[in-house]
């Protein structure tokens, strides 16, 4: 009898403690919270120091929005420490990575939930969302995240360079890329490389399979969810043309002009130093240029892309930060407001895109005056308005694929492949098995 | 000294009493031993019972473990080509530092031991490299190593040779991570050290007025009495060598010219995966990949090679123990 009675107070206590937190609407939505409900919201990023700061004033604008939620806004979380969190049971309420490499894992297993009826609950327009951003915040038709801020890759050519050695313009082919960095080349005395028009090196700052992939249309699986590379014929192209292109400098002569170069997010960067005439970058680089090298004369382009493939031009490759609501969320309803208000609400994407110097990731909030005045960094949001943006699919295994992929294009490009066709079919065997492990 | 208990022939009621167990006997040293065995229980042995059972699983980090059998076990032996490749980079580090850490300790003790001036001060010099962070020595490391605007290479070339690519050549970045390795094997060098200085004066005067030379002397008498010594540098190099990280990857993200502050990922094994040791691969698998069913299987194998290293030469320290005594 005493044990029914403990029962009953728990259940009871149960009741009432379920009564007293988030309602959840019959769509399995949880309700924003009413205007007099005080709600503290937990929101992790990596952001860190000026960055963090920059977030804090958009978040200040939401909660003058939203007077009755107060935000915690905790930097410098990485992806594994939000992982931690939502196996410990006590998670953020709102989630910011900036990889969308683990987006497989996020959507899948239910670790960041699935907004689709928040979305349509509240009407959310996908559609001023570009393709690529939506790609890369969903996996296999669960959308458990929404895109904060884009990165944009294009082409940063030195115009003081290109005026010496006759050049006009920027070249839109890849034959025009080689050629033109051939003629940028300058040479020291002893034949090592002072100048590289541009370093074709796979591996070497921004220049990664994923992001040259969109440039020549190479896909990365068939119709049958497996590994394309094997049967693409743009891998070969893109590959034959990275060993000729080395080839043209010289493995051993590019290695050692590369080794010597500054680090890619340092102030020494060779594009910044004018050790180089041509790169590819995204168009957080033109804030660096701006602190770092302000008298540097250059402009901005979209990468070239295959000569097959012209089309393709004005496009580019894209990536970005996402947010979303880990499992366990606590608020979940007031988190999905906040979410939404920074992916979606124009001032709050166009705030942060002036702070952080990132690409606004709709495609309304592209429209920014003070973005679209500044030459260089107007091209990205062109770049990002084309039709033929791309980015690279989720997988179930994060960025393995790119590795193997990767891997295996700096060792053709390195001379250490001599069959290209039978190297690619069986890298590609090698991702499908590998994606055999995350599922 | 104390006789053990159940060694005496005493006999009478009241040592048969003092010697019987009382009932609870074990609560008092159990209570002093609790705090030791509850952080034995919580951070080794559940730990590696939960390594264990995850080998066995899909498992990612965040959602709840699936049974999958042998399947990361098979993964991992025939099909994981990276794993092979790890695999053998970790063995190359492991027999390269080995042998020529060993020697080098031993080579640079064997001169430190004769140093009468200033010896505190070249002790001291010697040792210091030691004390430096990995990370900041293998920052260090790979500026001094660079190529292209390097020291080392441009003293190289005032003798007219062309040094190599070092961390940027698959074929030197190895070499080039032991040389890293020698430079701060301060700890084995005084450990040896200590070990020679421990060694009898007599048995040299005996061997030097046998005739022997200090080769021989070296060979027969310093050798032998510091064995002990020796075999545990050999297991705490095996160790370094199996455990290999930090300095890979700091190597791999600076040489490649992609570090930042929060690290990159994208480049580890650079170049041509020649710096990729099985536990970056590991880690890799585990915390970026979120294979942490594999992770765990990958981290099961590193733990049992491991232990066959360390009893095995254990078993060696105790044998050469022994006959030291003997002898």
């Amino acid at each position: 009898m005493r044990r029914i009675g403990v029962a009953a107070a728990c259940a009871a206590f149960a009741l009432l403690a379920s009564a007293c937190g988030p309602e959840t609407s019959s769509s399995g939505t949880a309700n924003a919270p009413s205007a007099d409900e005080k709600v503290s919201l937990s929101v992790w990023s990596k952001f860190s120091g000026r960055e963090l700061g920059v977030l804090q004033k958009v978040l200040d604008g939401f909660q003058a929005k939203h007077p009755n939620i107060t935000v915690k806004n905790q930097g410098s979380q990485d992806d594994d420490k939000v992982a931690q969190a939502i196996r410990g049971g006590n998670p953020p309420d709102v989630a910011i990575s900036f990889s969308t490499d683990n987006i497989g894992q996020f959507c899948s297993g239910g670790a960041w939930q699935d907004l689709k009826a928040y979305i349509s609950r509240d009407k959310v327009d996908l559609n001023q969302l570009p393709a690529a951003t939506r790609a890369y915040t969903e996996f296999k038709g669960t959308r458990c995240a929404m895109p904060l801020l884009a990165d944009v890759y294009g082409l940063y050519y030195n115009k003081a360079m290109f005026a010496k050695a006759g050049l006009s313009g920027p070249p839109k082919t890849m034959s025009e890329l080689f050629e033109y960095a051939k003629k940028l080349t300058v040479l020291n005395p002893d034949g090592s490389i002072k100048v590289a028009g541009f370093v074709p090196t796979i591996g070497f700052y921004a220049n990664h399979v994923q992001m040259w992939a969109s440039s020549w249309g190479a896909q990365w699986a068939g119709q049958d969810g497996k590994s394309a590379l094997g049967t693409d014929p743009q891998w070969q192209a893109m590959l034959e043309w990275a060993k000729k292109f080395t080839d043209f400098y010289g493995r051993d002569k590019l290695a050692k002009f590369t080794a010597g170069l500054g680090q890619e997010y340092s102030p020494d960067h060779a594009f910044e130093k004018g050790q180089i005439a041509m790169a590819m970058d995204g168009e957080f680089r033109t804030a660096f240029i701006e602190a770092e090298a302000p008298k540097l004369d250059y402009a901005t382009a979209p990468f070239p892309v295959a000569d097959n493939k012209p089309d393709l031009y004005g496009g580019g490759y894209t990536t970005g930060t996402i947010i979303g609501i880990p499992k366990g969320a606590k608020n979940a309803g007031a988190g999905w407001e906040l979410v939404k208000y920074l992916s979606t609400d124009p001032g709050a994407l166009q705030e942060l895109a002036h702070g952080l110097k990132n690409v606004p990731s709709t495609v309304p909030a592209l429209q920014d005056p003070t973005l679209q005045k500044d030459v260089h960094f107007k091209t990205f949001l062109d770049i990002f308005a084309n039709p033929n943006l791309a980015t690279n699919p989720a997988s179930a295994n994060g960025g393995a694929y790119l590795k193997s992929a990767e891997d295996f294009s700096i060792s053709y490009q390195s001379g250490g492949v001599t069959d290209l066709k039978a190297g690619l079919a069986k890298t590609g065997t090698q991702i499908d098995a590998d994606a055999q492990l995350g599922s | 000294m104390t006789a053990a208990p159940h060694t005496t022939h005493v006999a009478g009621s009241s040592f048969t009493r003092w010697i019987r167990p009382r009932p609870g006997h074990w609560i008092r040293p159990l209570a002093f031993m609790a705090p030791a065995l509850a952080g034995l229980a919580l951070f080794v042995v559940y730990p590696l019972l939960a390594l264990v059972y995850y080998s066995f699983t899909r498992y990612d980090l965040l959602n709840t473990p699936v049974w999958v059998g042998l399947r990361n076990y098979v993964f991992l032996l025939w099909g994981d080509p990276l794993a092979r490749k790890a695999a053998y980079n970790t063995v190359w580090l492991v027999v390269v530092i080995t042998v020529l850490r060993l020697v080098f300790a031993t080579g640079v003790a064997a001169v430190l031991v004769r140093v009468r001036n200033g010896a505190g001060l070249f002790r001291t010099l010697i040792y210091l490299p030691a004390l430096a962070p990995p990370v900041a020595a293998t920052l260090a490391f790979t500026f001094l190593f660079n190529p292209g605007t390097g020291p080392v290479n441009t003293v190289l070339s005032w003798f007219g040779v062309s040094g190599p690519l070092w961390f940027s050549d698959p074929a030197w970045a190895k070499p080039a991570l032991t040389l890293l390795t020698l430079w701060a094997s301060g700890e084995l060098i005084i450990i040896i050290m200590a070990g020679m200085l421990d060694v009898p004066g007599e048995l040299y005067e005996a061997a030097s007025l046998d005739g022997a030379g200090s080769v021989r002397r070296f060979w027969h008498i310093t050798l032998p009495a510091i064995a002990p010594v020796l075999v545990f540098g050999v297991i705490n190099s095996i160790i370094l060598g199996l455990q290999y990280f930090t300095q890979a990857v700091v190597a791999a993200s600076v040489a490649s010219g992609s570090a930042d502050i929060a690290g990159s990922r994208r480049v580890i094994g650079y170049p041509d995966n020649s710096t990729l040791t099985f536990p970056v691969w590991l880690y890799q698998q585990g915390f970026h990949y979120y294979n942490m069913g594999y992770a765990s299987a990958m981290s099961i194998a590193l733990f049992v090679v491991s232990t066959v290293f360390t009893v095995f030469f254990v078993h060696r320290l105790r044998r050469a123990s022994h006959a030291e005594e003997m002898a």
